[in-house]
C-alpha cells in the first residue's frame, strides 16, 4: 500500500478543528467519495478531534491518502498527549462517559468508517486511526 | 447577532445557522437566542440548519438544549432543513435530536408552528371562558 499524500496538522484550538474538518472534505472530493461518505468521515474526524482537544489537551491530526492496486482511501489519525483512556473496551460502548456526562462517541465514530484502530496508554495519550475506502 | 441572521415573520422568528460554527459560536447562539426570545416574545422559533454539513454529538446536544430553553421561555421550536446525509450520519453516530420538532423545510416548519400555536391559543381561550 502506498501513501500518496501525507500531512500533519495541529489540533489545539476550535479553529484547528474546523481547519482539519475542511481539509478532510477537500481531500475526499477529488477521490470521488460521495457526499454521504464525506459527511460520515468528516463527522467521525470531528468527534475524535474534539475529544483530543477537550480531554487530551490537544495534539495533531495526520491526513493520508492511501492507494493500492484495487482501491484508494483516506486515513486520518488523531493523536493527543493527554491522560489516555484506561479501559478502551468500556470507552467504546455508546454513552460511556468519563464523568462529565458527555460520552466520548467512540462507538458511534467507529460505525461511520471502514476501519477503526485505537491505542491508548494511561498518562501517555491516545491515538485513533480511522480509514474510509473508495472501492 | 450578525453571525446568526434573524428574520421576524409575523409572530415567528427564523434564525439561520451558518456552516462551520466553532463551539464558542454555538454557545453564543444559545445565549443570544435566549435573549432575543425574551425581548421579542415570538410565539415560535424556526432554526434553519440547511447549511450545516455535519451535526456531531456536540452540536446535536446544543440544538436540543436550545430547543428546550426556548420552550421554557414560552415559544415553540422547530428545527428545519437538516440535509438527508446529515440525518443519516447523525442517526448512525447514535445521536438524535430527542423530542425536538423537526421539519423538512422552512415552509412546513412554519405550518407546524401555526398549528402548534393555534391550538395553544384556542386552549387558552377555552380555559378563559370556563
Amino acid at each position: 500500500m502506498n501513501t500518496v499524500r501525507d500531512e500533519i496538522m495541529p489540533l489545539q484550538s476550535e479553529s484547528d478543528l474546523i481547519t482539519v474538518r475542511q481539509a478532510v472534505r477537500i481531500w475526499m472530493v477529488p477521490e470521488g467519495f460521495n457526499i454521504l461518505e464525506q459527511t460520515k468521515m468528516v463527522t467521525a474526524v470531528s468527534e475524535l478531534a474534539r475529544n483530543a482537544i477537550t480531554y487530551g489537551g490537544g495534539g495533531e491530526a495526520r491526513l493520508q491518502l492511501l492507494a493500492d492496486a484495487a482501491r484508494r482511501g483516506i486515513r486520518v489519525t488523531i493523536i493527543d498527549h493527554g491522560v489516555g483512556i484506561e479501559d478502551i473496551t468500556k470507552a467504546m460502548v455508546d454513552g460511556y462517559s468519563t464523568g462529565s456526562g458527555l460520552g466520548l462517541g467512540l462507538g458511534g465514530s467507529k460505525r461511520l468508517v471502514d476501519e477503526f484502530n485505537i491505542w491508548s496508554e494511561p498518562g501517555q495519550g491516545t491515538r485513533v486511526e480511522i480509514t474510509r475506502w473508495k472501492q | 447577532m450578525e453571525q446568526f441572521p434573524v428574520l421576524a415573520v409575523g409572530d415567528f422568528m427564523l434564525i439561520s445557522l451558518r456552516e462551520d460554527m466553532s463551539d464558542t459560536q454555538v454557545m453564543n447562539l444559545q445565549d443570544e437566542l435566549s435573549k432575543q426570545v425574551t425581548l421579542i416574545r415570538p410565539k415560535g422559533v424556526l432554526i434553519d440548519i440547511s447549511s450545516l454539513e455535519i451535526v456531531g454529538s456536540f452540536l446535536g446536544r446544543m440544538l436540543s438544549d436550545i430547543a428546550k430553553i426556548v420552550r421554557i421561555l414560552g415559544a415553540e421550536v422547530v428545527i428545519v432543513g437538516m440535509q438527508p446525509t446529515v440525518a443519516m450520519t447523525t442517526v448512525e453516530l447514535g445521536k438524535t435530536l430527542g423530542s425536538v420538532l423537526t421539519a423538512r423545510n422552512v415552509n412546513s416548519g412554519m405550518g407546524m408552528l401555526r398549528l402548534k400555536t393555534m391550538s395553544s391559543t384556542s386552549l387558552a381561550a377555552a380555559s378563559g371562558r370556563s
